[in-house]
């Protein structure tokens, strides 16, 4: 008999392997990644245990509970509704100590409590050696190892969940001994606040958050759900403990300390009776790896070098696959338009479904789909591997010098993914100034919707269609030079804000540099191809096929000797002129806001509808349109520099407007970055025009 | 040496104990969350290419710390 389904919370501190555990529950494909802020909103996936059906609820990554940033309030908010029946708490067997200051405060707050202990074949692997049973007995929960990875442990997890929530487990959790003071306190509150609170809540939780928030006002906590009539007895309790505690010398802030010092203390007294190394120095190997990875000399040579390995890879096998498939699809083009000829439909309809919708998926996907099936499992590979937070180490004193926040360095590399994602992952930034800050600047690095137009045109304008070793490499500089750029312009524009618009200085930085991880190549390429490649493809196939459709009836609906689409390239000509560009290509960029994927094609569309129609199955065949169209160098060079600073993508617009909450910031973005484009490309394009280069 | 100094001067490869924190408010509760209370060991690993932020490792953790804020631990210096 399945009844409704049991709410199951997985909470942990980011890079546990909290998002493999729940792929491993739930079968459903979330992507997992090796830094802070991954799990930016709470992924929910359903599984059956033994006939009984359970929600699980995959939360943020948080170190603790203490509501300091947008994820440790989420977190904290749903442990602490009531929702969940069961919180597992997965922990990292390498890092147990400082995981288990989390595990203790979800233990203060619920009694349904689930420790998983995972990596524990990393934990092998560096000679550490974890006593589970011991473990279970101190904290008197259910204590589950386990290698997510592998699936080990993932059976008796769920066996755990199941008999928790049935009941046929009861927990005993270890109570922190918080002296005599608050000790006192606490039993004044607890007993006061026991009705009124949650069934899945402790109340000496509740008691402990209410002396810590404000002691003596009887309705500081949001936690608490006091009716109108209650507040009595408890302001009198809290009245009477705000006495004990001022006599006991602890205020606010002493209190916090002592509160939190007595739970460190707590989780290092419980990991000295659990832990045992065989090996002094277990992380030594990745210490000898840090030291090049982000050493004075090297860090940022081999930072750059890796980027440019992984493009230089990318633009060289892409190269063939791309042709093939390019060449395959338009011989099915010309199939479908000699059925359409045979079946007598007219133009118009052969134009639309044709030359329209099927023309612009067959070239998003012979431009797109070769790239990314290679670029996102190397990026996937980098960030499995725990080299994006290394990357947000070695660039940090750039961003504090751009008083931005460190943590920036890493939503920007999650920006090359997908702007849309970058955005939302800025939420690891506490400081709503500089979380601004990164989200409005999030796209100035180029996602990989805009990757295979700065290929392209590099791989065609910039090295000139040479062929060859050189030609790929020169692909491969030009597109880190644009990168580089982009980073640039983001710390210039981050400084620009922090002095403006939104001053202020950085505010206090940590970031984690987890261990490194053996990466899973399998999986890797199963995951990036299956939940990024293919999602990507989708997405812009779902916006190209309509975008094909309208772009084709702009360039063949005339009014008056011109169509639409001329018209409207006609009146923005000068603008484009002016920045190096045409109308056009400004007509392909506005005409592209959903998704940055088809500029290229509409572009291509434009061209060749306005122009004579060539047979386009390779790169020289599109070189030849551009220039038949009258581009130069430098309107290449202006459209990659377009390309990188303009306004984001219609999906990335909305996830801001989501994320800030505001359409002022929204338009703010869209602005700045559109701004930032123009004036560059106005710069570079009367600069080469004054010097005579163009 | 047996003074208190603040945690940014610390030298690579050598290790503090943490005495107490001049920080106040959100960067206090990050540090506290961090696990540096009194007595605890902090050994300062790595500079980033331009000398700041500095790796510490700190129960067990690899943290990097911005020398704004390193500068607000203090820490007796140990030897060895």
């Amino acid at each position: 008999m399945m009844g409704e389904s049991l709410v199951v919370a997985l909470a942990g501190n980011p890079n546990t392997g909290k998002s493999t555990v729940f792929n491993c529950l739930t079968g459903l494909n979330q992507h997992t990644g090796n830094w802070p802020g991954k799990t930016v909103t709470n992924a929910r996936g359903k599984y059956v245990y033994r006939q009984r059906c359970f929600t699980l609820v995959d939360l943020p990554g948080t170190y603790s509970l203490f509501a300091n940033s947008v994820d440790e309030k989420v977190a904290q908010d749903f442990i602490c509704s009531g929702e969940p029946e069961v919180t597992v708490v997965v922990t990292d067997a390498t890092c147990l100590e400082r995981n288990l200051n989390l595990v203790l405060q979800v233990m203060e707050i619920t009694n349904n409590v689930v420790l998983c202990v995972n990596l524990l074949d990393e934990a092998r692997r560096k000679k550490i050696q974890v006593d589970l049973p011991r473990l279970s007995r101190l904290l008197g929960i259910p204590v589950i190892g386990a290698s997510a990875r592998s699936g080990v442990g993932m059976t008796d997890l769920k066996e755990a969940i199941y008999r928790l929530s049935a009941g046929q487990i009861k927990t005993r959790p270890l109570q922190i001994s918080y002296g005599p003071v608050v000790e006192k306190c606490l039993a004044l509150l607890g007993p006061a606040l026991a009705g009124l609170v949650d069934k899945n809540i402790n109340s000496r939780w509740a008691a402990l958050r209410l002396i810590d928030d404000h002691p003596g006002s009887g309705h500081g906590s949001r936690y608490l759900f006091l009716p109108r009539a209650a507040p009595e007895q408890i302001q009198a309790a809290g009245a009477q403990a705000d006495r004990l505690l001022t006599d006991g010398a602890l205020d606010q802030s002493t209190l916090r300390d002592h509160i939190v010092t007595c739970l460190v203390s707590q989780a290092e007294e419980v990991a000295q009776k659990v832990l045992k190394y065989e090996r002094q120095n277990y992380n030594a190997a990745d210490r000898k790896i840090d030291s090049i990875l982000t050493s004075r000399i090297w860090g940022i040579p081999v930072m750059l070098l890796l980027l440019g390995v992984v493009f230089w890879i990318t633009i060289k096998g892409a190269n063939y696959p791309s042709q093939a498939l390019a060449g395959g699809l338009f011989w099915i083009e010309d199939r479908l338009t000699q059925l359409c000829l045979a079946a007598g439909w007219p133009g118009w309809l052969h134009g639309v479904l044709v030359l329209g919708l099927y023309r612009t998926l067959a070239w998003v996907i012979s431009v797109m789909l070769p790239p990314m099936a290679i670029f996102f499992p190397l990026f996937t590979l980098l960030e499995d591997l725990g080299y994006l937070p290394r990357i947000a180490f070695n660039l940090d004193n750039f961003f504090k010098k751009a008083c931005a926040h460190g943590k920036q360095a890493l939503t920007m590399c999650m920006g090359f993914g997908c702007n849309a994602a970058g955005v939302i992952s800025c939420r690891i930034i506490d400081s709503p100034r500089e979380r601004l800050i990164a989200i409005i600047t999030n796209n100035f690095v180029p996602c990989n919707g805009r990757f295979p137009t700065l290929i392209a045109l590099a791989v065609i304008f910039i090295v000139g269609g040479a062929g060859g070793a050189g030609q790929s490499l020169a692909a491969t500089l030009t597109v880190l030079t644009a990168i580089v750029l982009g980073v640039i312009i983001t710390l210039a524009i981050s400084r620009i804000l922090s002095q403006t618009v939104l001053k202020g200085i950085p505010s206090s930085f940590s970031l984690e540099l987890p261990p490194y991880r053996k990466p899973q190549i399998g999986r890797i390429i199963v995951r990036s191809i299956l939940d990024r490649t293919l999602f990507v493809l989708g997405r812009a196939i779902i916006v190209a096929a309509p975008a094909g459709v309208i772009t084709w009836s702009f360039a063949n609906i005339f009014i008056g000797d011109h169509s639409i689409l001329q018209h409207g390239a006609n009146l923005l000509a000068p603008f484009g002129h002016l920045l190096g560009l045409d109308g056009f290509i400004l007509m392909a960029f506005i005409l592209g806001l959903p998704a940055n994927e088809i500029v290229l094609p509409i572009l291509i569309m434009s061209y060749m509808s306005t122009g004579q129609m060539i047979e386009l199955d390779n790169l020289q065949a599109l070189k030849e349109l551009f220039v038949a169209n009258g581009w130069t160098w430098l309107t290449a060079v202006c459209t990659m520099l377009f390309c990188l600073n303009h306004f984001p993508c219609g999906t990335t617009l909305l996830t801001i407007k989501k994320e800030t909450r505001s359409t002022k910031w929204t338009l703010v973005a869209f602005a700045v970055t559109t701004a930032t484009g123009i004036i560059l490309c106005f710069i570079v394009a009367q600069g080469a025009r004054l010097l005579g280069l163009a | 040496m047996n003074g208190l100094v603040p945690l940014h001067l610390l030298s690579p490869g050598t290790s503090g104990k943490v005495n107490r924190l001049i920080a106040e408010g959100n960067t206090r509760r990050r540090m506290l969350d961090l696990g540096l209370i009194r007595g605890t060991r902090v050994v300062a690993l790595q500079k980033s290419p331009s000398g700041d932020p500095v790796a510490y490792e700190i129960r067990g953790a690899v943290i990097a710390l911005r020398s704004e804020e390193a500068s607000q631990i203090l820490v007796e210096v140990l030897s060895g």
